[in-house]
C-alpha cells in the first residue's frame, strides 16, 4: 500500500474537531485559511483522517463556492450576481475588472495576484452592486470605483 | 403482511377510497391499488430521494404539488393524482430534465428501454421549450468496462445510492453544485482511477443511456465473421434464468436450450457452458478448502482461514482496494470464467488439434467486472489472453437482435461436449449461496462418502436473498483419511452485496469471526443480479431468476459437481489431480493490493 504521510494541518485541525463528520466543514473552512485552495492530496489527507470516502469530501467542498479546489490568486474578487447586485448592474462591474485585470471571469491573473468570479448573495442587497475582495465587503460599486480599488490592491502588493 | 398492531387508515386517491397502513406513502398504496405515477429517481433498492419531483401529486389542502414517493399518508388524506395541473407540471419538469438531457436516443444503448424516453412519450412532450446546450458538456469516459456519458445524466442519483447504500464503495458522488452539478470523482478522476470494483450496479440502476457496458458486440462480430478464427463461446449460469427478459418476456423464464441455439445459429463455432468450470472450481475450491483445514487443525501451520471464494471479480476488486491484509484468505481458485479461457487454449486445444492463436475465447456473462477480469495482465496462463471479449446478457440479446432471431421462437438446442457438460450444482453458481450449496454438496461427500443431510440435495440456510446466512455441517464417521475432522462443525457464511461482506470482513479482521468458509457475491442476489443482467432490476425479478435457477437444478439428474463426466475425464486426461501442478498452472492464481483511494 502506498503510504503517504498525512498533513500536518490536516491532523492538526481534524483533531482539534475530533474528527468528527459533522464538523466536515469547518475543517475544510480552516484548511482553506490556511493553504488557500485544497489540493487532492490534502482531500484524500482528510477523508484519511476522518475514515471517510475522498468522493464525500470532495462532494461538499464543491458544493460551497468559498471552499476552493483549484489554486486562486492571492486576492479573490467576488461579485454578487443575485438579483439585486445584478439590477443594479454587476455586469459592468465585470467587464470593467475583467479589462483592468485582464483576465476573464472566473480566472486568475498570471502573477497569481487576483481571482475574478461571481458569487451567489453575499447579504448586500440594498447596496448594490456589492463585491468582495477576500474577506472585505465593497458596497455601492461602480466600475470606476472598483477599478480604482483594484489599482490600490496593486500598488500596495508593489510597494 | 397485515398484524393486529398495525394502524389501518383511510384516503382517498382519485376518488377511490382506499385503505393504508401507517408510515406507507403515498406512492406505495398506489402501486398496490396498480395506480400509475411515474418515478424516476425511485428505485426499488434504494433510499428515497424525492429529487426528481416527476411523481408529483395533489394532495387536498396542500398549496403545492407533493411528491408521492416520499410523503407518508395521512388519515383521510386525498390524493389526485391526475389533474390537470398534476400533469402540467410533469410535463414541465419532464422538459426541463430533457433540456439537461444531451444525446440522441437513435445512437443510444437504452434507446426502446429508457425510463425517460418513456416518461418523455407517455406525456407527449412533443417539443422542448427549453434550451438545450448545443454541444456536449463532458467527454465520454470509456476506459474501463462503465462507461459514463454525463450528457445523458439526469441527476437522479440513483447510481451514487447504489454504489453508497448497497455496495458502500462511493466510487461517484455529486460534484458542485446547482446547475453545475454533475456526478463524478474527485478531481475528475476515472473510474478505473477510483475504488470503482466495476460490479456495474450503476448501470442496471440508471434510468437513462449515462451508464452503460463498454460494447463488445462488434469485436466479437468481427470474429464471427473471420473464417480464421474458431469461435468459442461459454455463457454463465445468470444468463439463462434472465436473458428472455430482454425479449418481453417477464421474469423468471429459463431459455437454457434456446440461448444455446441462438449462439450457434449467431455463428459461434463451439457453445460451451461455464457451468463446467463452476464444477471445476469446486472440485479445486473443496479440495483447497480442505487442505486448508487440515494444515490448520492438523499441521498446526500458519494458514488463513476462513477461506473466501474467489468466483465474483467485483468481490475481487473490492478485497484488493479495501481488505488487502485478507487477500491471503481468499481461494487462489480463478474464476470459472478465466479457469473455462485457461482450458480453451489449452485442453481443448490440444483435443481438437487447434492452434491456440486461431482461437477466440468469447463469454457471456452477467457482469461488468468480467470485463476487467478478463483484462487483467495475470490472466494469460495458457501463454494467450485467456479470454479475449466478454458480452454481457444485454450486449448477446442485442446480436440475438441484430441476427434477426425470435429467441422464444427458436427450437432448444445442446451444449456442446465435452466443456458443455455440466450439473446442477454449477448452475446454482448463478444465485447467492449457490457456490456456498455446490462446496458443501461436494466436500461432505469427498469427506464422509455420504451425500448431505439436506434433504432433496437442497441446503436451505444458504439460500435465498437475506443479506448475510450462515449454515454449519457437523461431519460425523468421515473415511479415514479424514478423520482429523470427526465431530467437527464447519461453519459457513454467505454474503451477497459488497455492504454485507464488508460486515463479515471486520469480523474476520477483528479475528472474531467463526467461520470457515466464506462465500461472498458483489452483486445483490449473486450473478443473477449481476451488473451486465437485464434491465430493470428489482427485488423480486430477482427472486424469479433465482427460482428459475433452483429449477434448473432440480431437473437435471446430476447435481454434485464430482459427478460430472467431463470433469472426471478433464482431470484423467489433462490435469492430473485436484490443486496438482498442472492445476495450479492454470487454474490458480494471485491478488494483488490496490490502493485505498
Amino acid at each position: 500500500m502506498k503510504t503517504f504521510e498525512i498533513d500536518r494541518d490536516v491532523m492538526e485541525i481534524a483533531g482539534r474537531y475530533q474528527k468528527a463528520k459533522e464538523y466536515l466543514l469547518p475543517i475544510l473552512q480552516e484548511l482553506v485559511g490556511k493553504k488557500g485552495y485544497l489540493t487532492e492530496k490534502i482531500i484524500r489527507d482528510v477523508a484519511k483522517e476522518m475514515n471517510i470516502s475522498p468522493n464525500e469530501v470532495y462532494g461538499v467542498a464543491t458544493f460551497y463556492s468559498f471552499i476552493k479546489t483549484k489554486p486562486t490568486g492571492k486576492y479573490v474578487i467576488r461579485i454578487c450576481q443575485t438579483i439585486g447586485c445584478d439590477l443594479a448592474g454587476k455586469d459592468e462591474l465585470i467587464k470593467a475588472l475583467e479589462k483592468e485585470l485582464r483576465v476573464k471571469c472566473s480566472g486568475t491573473t498570471d502573477d497569481m495576484m487576483f481571482t475574478l468570479e461571481k458569487t451567489n448573495c453575499i447579504g448586500m442587497c440594498d447596496q448594490g452592486p456589492a463585491m468582495l475582495i477576500n474577506d472585505e465587503v465593497y458596497a455601492r460599486m461602480d466600475s470606476k470605483k472598483a477599478v480604482e480599488l483594484v489599482k490600490e490592491y496593486k500598488a500596495k502588493e508593489n510597494s | 403482511m397485515q398484524t393486529a398492531t398495525e394502524t389501518m387508515l383511510n384516503i382517498k386517491i382519485n376518488g377511490k377510497e382506499l385503505q393504508a397502513k401507517q408510515g406507507e406513502t403515498i406512492l406505495d398504496v398506489a402501486k398496490r391499488n396498480n395506480i400509475h405515477i411515474p418515478t424516476l429517481c425511485y428505485h426499488d433498492d434504494l433510499c428515497l430521494s424525492g429529487i426528481c419531483r416527476v411523481c408529483a401529486v395533489d394532495v387536498e389542502g396542500q398549496r403545492l404539488l407533493q411528491t408521492a414517493c416520499n410523503t407518508p399518508v395521512i388519515p383521510e388524506m386525498v390524493v389526485n393524482t391526475n389533474s390537470q395541473r398534476v400533469r402540467k407540471a410533469r410535463k414541465m419538469i419532464l422538459e426541463l430534465l430533457l433540456s439537461e438531457h444531451v444525446g440522441e436516443c437513435t445512437t443510444c444503448k437504452r434507446n426502446l428501454n429508457c425510463e425517460l424516453q418513456e416518461l418523455a412519450s407517455l406525456y407527449g412532450i412533443e417539443e422542448v421549450r427549453f434550451k438545450k446546450p448545443e454541444e456536449k458538456r463532458f467527454p465520454i469516459e470509456e476506459n474501463s468496462p462503465i462507461v459514463r456519458d454525463n450528457d445523458k445524466c439526469i441527476l437522479c442519483r440513483r447510481c451514487v445510492r447504489v454504489c453508497e447504500e448497497i455496495q458502500e464503495v462511493e466510487a461517484i458522488t455529486p460534484v458542485g453544485r446547482g446547475k453545475e452539478t454533475s456526478i463524478g470523482c474527485l478531481y475528475d478522476l476515472t473510474l478505473d482511477e477510483t475504488v470503482c470494483v466495476f460490479c456495474g450496479q450503476c448501470i442496471n440502476r440508471c434510468p437513462t443511456g449515462a451508464l452503460t457496458e463498454k460494447d463488445a458486440t462488434k469485436d466479437v462480430w468481427r470474429a464471427i465473421e473471420d473464417p480464421a478464427k474458431h469461435v468459442v463461446v461459454q455463457t454463465a449460469p445468470a444468463i439463462r434464468a434472465a436473458l428472455a427478459e430482454e425479449f418481453d418476456v417477464p421474469p423468471g423464464e429459463r431459455v437454457t436450450g434456446k440461448m444455446t441455439a441462438a449462439l450457434k445459429m449467431l455463428g459461434f463455432d463451439t457453445v460451451f457452458d461455464t457451468d463446467f468450470t463452476a464444477d471445476l472450481t469446486i472440485i479445486e475450491e473443496g479440495t483447497e478448502l480442505l487442505t486448508r483445514l487440515k494444515k490448520a487443525l492438523v499441521d498446526k501451520s500458519d494458514v488463513s482461514i476462513p477461506m473466501f471464494t474467489s468466483c465474483s471479480p467485483g468481490w475481487i476488486n473490492y478485497i484488493e482496494h479495501h481488505y488487502p491484509d485478507l487477500l491471503s484468505n481468499l481461494s487462489t481458485c480463478k474464476s470459472p470464467q478465466q479457469m473455462f479461457g485457461a482450458l480453451i487454449k489449452t485442453y481443448y486445444a490440444q483435443k481438437k488439434g487447434l492452434d491456440p492463436d486461431s482461437i477466440v475465447s468469447v463469454s457471456v456473462m452477467p457482469c461488468t467486472a468480467k470485463k476487467y477480469e478478463a483484462d487483467r495482465p495475470e490472466m494469460t496462463d495458457s501463454g494467450y489472453k485467456d479470454v479475449d471479449y466478454v458480452l454481457t446478457t444485454r450486449e448477446l440479446a442485442r446480436m440475438i437482435k441484430q441476427a434477426g432471431l425470435d429467441l422464444m421462437e427458436i427450437e432448444d438446442a445442446e451444449f456442446d461436449a465435452p466443456m458443455g457438460i455440466s450439473t446442477g450444482a454449477g448452475v446454482i453458481f448463478g444465485a447467492t449461496g449457490g457456490v456456498m450449496e455446490a462446496a458443501i454438496r461436494t466436500a461432505y461427500e469427498l469427506v464422509t462418502g455420504r451425500e448431505v443431510p439436506f434433504e432433496n440435495l437442497d441446503i436451505k440456510p444458504v439460500r435465498g436473498m437475506d443479506g448475510i446466512r450462515a449454515a454449519s455441517v457437523t461431519i460425523t464417521d468421515p473415511s479415514p483419511e479424514w478423520s482429523f475432522l470427526d465431530g467437527a462443525e464447519v461453519k459457513v457464511a454467505v454474503a451477497h452485496t459488497l455492504s454485507n461482506a464488508r460486515k463479515l470482513m471486520d469480523e474476520v479482521r477483528e479475528g472474531k469471526s467463526p467461520y470457515h468458509f466464506i462465500e461472498v457475491m458483489a452483486c445483490p442476489g449473486g450473478c443473477l443480479g449481476g451488473g451486465g443482467q437485464p434491465i430493470p432490476t428489482a427485488p423480486d425479478i430477482r427472486k424469479k431468476r433465482a427460482q428459475a435457477i433452483y429449477t434448473e437444478d432440480d431437473c437435471l439428474a446430476l447435481r454434485k459437481s464430482h459427478e460430472n463426466p467431463a470433469v472426471k475425464q478433464l482431470y484423467e486426461e489433462f490435469l492430473g489431480e485436484p490443486n496438482g501442478h498442472k492445476s495450479h498452472e492454470l487454474l490458480h492464481t494471485h491478488y494483488t493490493e490496490k490502493s485505498n483511494w
